[in-house]
């Protein structure tokens, strides 16, 4: 999965330094209302499916110590792009 | 700190508020005083959120070491397992354990902002919403590990997790080596908070 590289403001949950970066599901959690609405006093509808994706240290930075260790980021579908 | 009662009935801190305490008390005196919330509802939250602490997470990393097939469940269903040792995980949305292993280390962060399975380990520490943890741990979490004693080999692999959504992560530590025939209340007393956040491991087998 590769996450989209979005710039907007709001209550958004994916961090900045995932943003572009690709990796691959680890697990499917289920729908969550989404807090991107939530935080705005709206209902949360539809719900949005949150997922578990893992990512190499060395997908993330340039110059990783470990490039084989992994961070973990969970985020929820419409930020995420089959890879290409 | 210091408190100093005024005109209306209950104590505000005797020294120079900073902003925002400042607006968190006038919005706390508008919701007493337009009857939304009561002065015992706020100690009421007060005690609860006090009462919560890394001693309910040591219970049941003691009992998930001694107890396999506790274990199996409170990795299959976290909340449920909490229930059965009379801990309220309840205000968790979603709850999951990661385990540790010898070839394996998880490590938890909020990068976003500071979330944190409060029912389980209580408040987060300072340095856990701090900027330098928040930004280093997704970087170079082997070198945060370091500072907290934690040297690990480059077979170990470390999986930092970023909980930026509904799911609440708490680490299941190793069981130290030499504790074998302790009892749950000794094995408790090794399970450190930082432990089950995954900056270090769990106190080495020297009964405390």
């Amino acid at each position: 999965m590769k996450v989209k590289f979005e710039d907007r403001p709001g209550h958004i949950r994916t961090p900045w330094y995932i943003r572009g970066k690709t990796g691959w599901v680890e697990r499917i959690y289920g729908d969550f209302l989404n807090p991107e609405s939530l935080a705005f006093g709206r209902d949360g509808l539809p719900k949005k499916t949150l997922y578990l994706v893992a990512f190499y240290q060395s997908d993330v930075w340039e110059k990783p110590q470990a490039p084989k260790d992994k961070v973990l980021v969970d985020i929820y579908e419409h930020w995420l792009d089959p890879a290409a | 700190m210091s408190t100093a009662n005024d005109a209306h009935g209950h104590e505000h801190p005797k020294n120079e508020l900073s902003h925002y305490a400042k607006r968190i008390y006038a919005i706390r005196d508008l919701l007493v005083e337009k009857g939304i919330i009561s002065e015992k509802d706020i100690q009421e939250q007060i005690e609860y959120q006090e009462a919560r602490s890394p001693a309910n997470g040591a219970k049941l990393v003691a009992r998930a070491w001694v107890d396999p097939e506790f274990k199996a469940r409170f990795i299959a269903d976290p909340k449920a397992a909490c229930a059965e040792m009379g801990i309220d995980a309840t205000a968790i949305n979603e709850f999951v354990v990661l385990e540790n292993t010898e070839k394996l280390r998880h490590m938890i962060v909020c990068t976003l902002c500071s979330c944190y399975p409060r029912p389980i380990l209580g408040r987060p520490p300072d340095w856990y919403k701090s900027f330098n943890y928040r930004k280093r741990s997704v970087v170079d979490p082997r070198s945060v590990m370091r500072e907290f004693g934690l040297n690990l080999s480059h077979d170990v692999e470390v999986r930092v997790h970023d909980s930026t959504a509904d799911i609440r992560y708490l680490v299941l530590p190793l069981r130290p080596l030499g504790t074998e025939g302790w009892s749950e209340a000794e094995l408790a007393k090794l399970v450190t908070r930082d432990s089950m956040i995954g900056v270090m491991d769990a106190l080495p087998a020297i009964r405390q």
